[in-house]
C-alpha cells in the first residue's frame, strides 16, 4: 500500500474528532423536536349521570406521578376507584422523580400521557407548556358534578384560590393543584412549652426569645441553607402583614422599585438581624433541606421556615412528643397593615392533562375522582397534607402538624396570601432572589441594603428579558 | 491496485462513519441550528430568531461567571491532577530506596498503594459526590469540620460549599480525588515501559531522583501526559455531575460553582429555553475547540524512539 496514509496522522485526527465530540452537550439534541405525530385520540364514551365527562369506558389511561414527599400511593388508590367505575379500562401507572427527563421527549414527540403530576425539582415549565398550547383546559371537569354530591360542581368544592392558581392570562384553567400547602414558621410546641416560651407575635418578642434561647445553647432559627428560597415562606407573608397585600402584588408584577417598599426593607432588615446577632444555627448556610430539618427535629434550633410537607418529609427523625406546629409569621409591631395570622397558603402538586394525550377525558375523570371525599381523606391520612378539596378532614385524627396547619388556616380566615413568584418566575425566585441574594445575606456576607438593590436589579432584568413570559395579578 | 485500496478502506470505514455521522455529527449540526431558534424544548413549534440567543449570552452575567469558572477548572484541574499523578507514580515506581538486585524500585508497599489509589475510580461519580456532600457539611455531623474540631481547631469551621470563595475549590478537590488514581495507574504503566538501563546510566552518572524525574521519566512519558491532559481538560469542561449533586442551589452560592454544562441544563430543562441552551452548548463547543487547538500545538514535540 502507498504511504499516503500515516497511522500517526490518523490517530491524531481521530483524537481531534473525539475531543470535539465528548464534552459538548449532545444530550440536548438527542431529544430534538421530531415530527408532531399527532397521537390519535380515543373515541368519546357515552355521557351519563355517572359519567358526566363522557369517558370512553374501555380506553386505556396512562398516569405519571411525581414520586416525592407525598409518594404515589394516593394516586394508585384513586386509580383503583377509577377501575371500579370503568372495569374495562386498563390503567398504567408510573412514578418518577425525573418528570422532565421522562416526559419532555414525549411532549416533543406528541405522545404525552393522560394525566401528569408535574412537580418536583424537575418540573416542566408551566408557562411554556401553556404558551405552546400543550395543555387541556380543565373547565369541563370543574363544571362537572362532584363525585359525592351531584348537585354541586367540582369547582364549588375547592378551597379558596385553587382555581385562580390554575389560570394564566385567560379564563381557562390549565392546572389543578391537588395538595394544599401551608407555608410559615414551623416549630415544636413541646420545646416552647419546656422553656416557657410563647410563639412571638412581634419581632421584638422574637428577638427576645432568640436571645434567651442563645443563652440556653439553642439556636433561634435554621433554614435550608443550600436552598435559601425556603426563607420567603415566612418572609413574604410577613411583608404582606407589614405593608398589605399590594406589596406582594407589586413584587409579583415585577414593578419597578417594588423591593424598595418600606415594608419589604423592614422585613429584610429584621431577618438580617437574626443573622447578625448570631441567632441562626451555626453552619446553616451549608445545610440542605433534609439536613436543616434534621437539626431542627433534634431540637438544635427552634424555628424553621417551611411548608406543610415537612411533617411527612421529616417523619423519620421527628421524636414522638415533638408536637410539630406552624404559625403565621410574627409581625413588626402594632402598626402592621394586616392582623397577626396572615399566612401563605396555596396549591401544590400541579396536575395537568396534556392536549395531545390519547385519553384526556380519562385523565380529567381521574382528577374528579381524586377530588372526591374518599380520595381526599385517603390523601390526608396517608401523607398528612390537606388537599385542594375543602374538607376530607372531618372525623379523621390529624397528625399534630397538619392539625396545626388546619387551625392556622381557620385563624387566618380571609387573610391568606398567595405570592406567585415561585411559579411564575422560577429562575428569579430560586437562584437569584433565593440563593444569590437572601442566601448571601443570611450567611452574613451581604448587608440588607445591598441585598435589596441586588434583588431589585434581578427583578428589573427579568422584567426586561423578553425571552421570559410575563404574568400579572388581575 | 489503487482502486482496490480505496474500496478496501471504504469497506471498513463505511459503517462506523455512518454511525458516527448519525449519532455525533448530526446532533452537532442540529444543535447549531437550534441555537438560532426560540425552541422551548417542550413543543415542536419554534421560529427562527437569528443571533438573538447569542446576543443575550453576551449580556448575561451568569454566562460569564460560568465561563470563568470553567476556565479556572481547565487551568487548575489538569495541572493538579496530573502533577499529583506523576508524583505518586514516580514514587511508586522509581522513588524508593535502592535495593539489592534492582536498579530502581518504588517506595515500600507500592503494590498496595497502587490498588488503593485506584479505589475512587471504581466508585460512581454520583456516589462520590453524595459522600463528599456529607463530608463538607458544616455543622457537627460533617467529617471535615469534625476533624478540625478533633485536632483542636474549634475556631476554624469553614462553611465549605456554603462559602462562595471556597465552594469551587471544594468541587475541584473532589474531582482531583476521584481522578488522580487513574493517572497513577496510567503513568505507572508508562513508566514501566521505560528501559531500566536509562536509569542505571543516569544513576552511574550521579543523578539524583529529582534529575532522573525531569531528565528521563517526564520526557519519555510525554505522550501519556499529553493524553492525560486532554482527558482532564474534557472532565474540567464538563464537571456537570459534581456541581449538580454537591453544590448549593445547585450552582451556588452566588453562582460561584456555576459551570457552562450545568447552566445549559437549567436553561433547557428548568426554564424551557432550549434554543438559548443550545447557544450555550455552541459556546462550550467553541471553548473546547480552542482548548484542543492549544493542546495540539503545545504538545507537538519530537517523539523519542526507544
Amino acid at each position: 500500500m502507498g504511504s499516503d496514509f500515516n497511522r500517526r496522522d490518523l490517530i491524531k485526527r481521530a483524537t481531534a474528532a473525539g475531543l470535539v465530540a465528548a464534552p459538548a452537550a449532545t444530550f440536548l439534541t438527542s431529544c430534538a423536536s421530531g415530527d408532531d405525530g399527532d397521537g390519535e385520540k380515543v373515541e368519546q364514551g357515552k355521557k351519563t349521570d355517572k359519567n358526566p365527562l363522557a369517558v370512553n369506558e374501555s380506553a386505556g389511561l396512562e398516569v405519571v406521578i411525581f414520586d416525592g414527599g407525598f409518594g404515589d400511593k394516593y394516586a394508585k388508590d384513586a386509580e383503583v376507584l377509577y377501575k371500579q367505575a370503568y372495569p374495562k379500562a386498563k390503567v398504567s401507572h408510573s412514578a418518577t422523580t425525573k418528570i422532565q427527563t421522562k416526559l419532555q421527549p414525549r411532549f416533543n414527540g406528541g405522545t404525552p400521557p393522560d394525566l401528569i403530576d408535574n412537580s418536583g425539582a424537575e418540573q416542566m415549565d408551566m408557562g411554556t407548556l401553556v404558551g405552546k398550547d400543550q395543555l387541556m383546559d380543565l373547565t369541563p371537569m370543574l363544571d362537572a358534578p362532584s363525585i359525592d354530591d351531584p348537585t354541586k360542581k367540582v369547582r364549588d368544592t375547592l378551597r379558596p384560590g385553587v382555581v385562580e392558581m390554575g389560570q394564566f392570562t385567560g379564563k381557562e384553567v390549565w392546572i389543578l393543584y391537588y395538595a394544599y400547602t401551608v407555608y410559615g414558621v414551623w416549630y415544636s410546641q413541646t420545646l416552647l412549652d419546656k422553656h416557657g416560651w410563647e410563639y412571638p407575635k412581634t419581632w421584638d418578642e422574637m428577638l427576645t426569645l432568640c436571645a434567651d434561647a442563645k443563652k440556653k445553647g439553642i439556636a433561634g432559627w435554621t433554614y435550608a441553607g443550600k436552598h435559601p428560597y425556603y426563607l420567603p415562606f415566612s418572609m413574604y407573608p410577613m411583608m404582606a402583614k407589614v405593608g398589605g397585600r399590594e406589596v406582594l402584588d407589586a413584587i409579583d408584577n415585577l414593578e419597578p422599585n417594588a423591593w424598595h417598599h418600606p415594608a419589604v426593607k423592614a422585613v429584610i432588615e429584621a431577618y438580617y438581624e437574626l443573622a447578625a446577632k448570631g441567632y441562626i444555627l451555626k453552619g446553616t448556610p451549608g445545610l440542605d433541606h433534609i439536613q436543616s430539618q434534621t437539626k431542627w427535629t433534634e431540637g438544635k434550633a427552634i424555628f424553621i421556615p417551611n411548608g406543610s410537607w415537612v411533617e411527612n418529609e421529616a417523619k423519620k427523625t421527628t421524636p414522638k412528643d415533638f408536637q410539630m406546629a406552624v404559625s403565621a409569621p410574627s409581625g413588626l409591631d402594632s402598626s402592621d397593615k394586616m392582623p397577626f395570622g396572615t399566612i401563605w397558603a396555596s396549591g401544590g402538586e400541579p396536575f395537568i392533562v396534556p392536549k395531545r394525550a390519547k385519553n384526556p377525558m380519562g385523565g380529567m375523570e381521574l382528577l374528579r375522582i381524586m377530588l372526591g371525599e374518599a380520595s381526599s381523606r385517603n390523601f390526608v391520612q396517608q401523607v398528612s397534607s390537606l388537599t385542594s378539596m375543602n374538607g376530607g378532614t372531618e372525623g379523621v385524627t390529624l397528625p399534630p402538624g397538619l392539625q396545626s396547619s388546619n387551625d392556622a388556616l381557620a385563624a387566618a380566615g380571609e387573610n391568606i396570601v398567595n405570592p406567585r413568584l415561585q411559579d411564575w418566575y422560577v429562575a428569579l425566585q430560586k437562584e437569584k432572589i433565593g440563593i444569590a441574594a437572601l442566601g448571601e445575606m443570611m450567611a452574613g456576607r451581604m448587608k440588607p441594603d445591598e441585598c435589596i438593590k441586588k434583588i431589585q436589579k434581578f427583578a428589573d432584568d427579568t422584567a426586561k428579558d423578553d425571552s421570559v413570559k410575563k404574568y400579572k395579578h388581575t | 491496485m489503487q482502486h482496490g485500496k480505496y474500496r478496501f478502506i471504504v469497506g471498513f470505514l463505511a459503517l462506523p462513519l455512518a454511525i458516527y455521522a448519525v449519532f455525533v455529527i448530526s446532533p452537532f449540526v442540529q444543535a447549531i441550528y437550534y441555537s438560532f431558534t426560540d425552541w422551548t424544548g417542550l413543543s415542536s413549534d419554534y421560529s427562527w430568531v437569528g443571533l438573538e440567543n447569542y446576543d443575550r449570552l453576551l449580556d448575561d452575567e451568569i454566562f460569564w461567571k460560568a465561563l470563568r469558572n470553567n476556565l479556572l477548572l481547565l487551568l487548575v484541574l489538569p495541572l493538579v491532577t496530573l502533577g499529583l499523578g506523576l508524583f505518586f507514580a514516580f514514587m511508586l515506581n522509581v522513588g524508593g530506596k535502592r535495593r539489592r538486585g534492582a536498579v530502581i524500585a518504588g517506595v515500600r508497599g507500592s503494590g498496595f498503594y497502587k490498588v488503593v489509589y485506584f479505589f475512587p475510580q471504581v466508585l460512581s461519580i454520583a456516589i462520590v459526590a453524595v459522600l463528599f456532600r456529607y463530608a463538607y457539611e458544616p455543622t457537627e455531623g460533617g467529617a471535615l469540620n469534625g476533624f478540625l474540631r478533633a485536632i483542636g481547631l474549634d475556631s476554624v469551621q469553614p462553611l465549605w460549599l456554603g462559602d462562595p470563595d471556597l465552594a469551587l475549590w471544594c468541587v475541584m478537590a473532589v474531582m482531583v480525588w476521584c481522578n488522580v488514581g487513574f493517572y497513577v495507574v496510567l503513568f505507572s504503566a508508562g513508566m514501566s515501559s521505560i528501559p531500566r538501563d536509562f536509569y542505571e546510566a543516569a544513576l552511574l552518572d550521579g543523578a539524583n531522583r529529582f534529575t532522573t524525574f525531569f531528565r528521563i521519566t517526564l520526557p519519555l512519558l510525554w505522550d501519556t501526559v499529553q493524553t492525560g491532559w486532554i482527558y482532564m481538560g474534557i472532565i474540567a469542561l464538563d464537571s456537570f455531575a459534581v456541581v449538580q449533586i454537591m453544590t448549593i442551589g445547585p450552582g451556588g452560592p452566588d453562582y460561584s460553582t456555576e459551570v457552562l454544562s450545568f447552566y445549559l441544563y437549567t436553561k433547557s430543562f428548568r426554564d424551557g429555553q432550549a434554543g438559548q441552551a443550545t447557544a450555550l452548548g455552541v459556546a462550550l463547543l467553541i471553548v473546547t475547540l480552542i482548548f484542543a487547538g492549544i493542546v495540539m500545538r503545545l504538545g507537538r514535540r519530537e517523539r523519542l524512539e526507544f
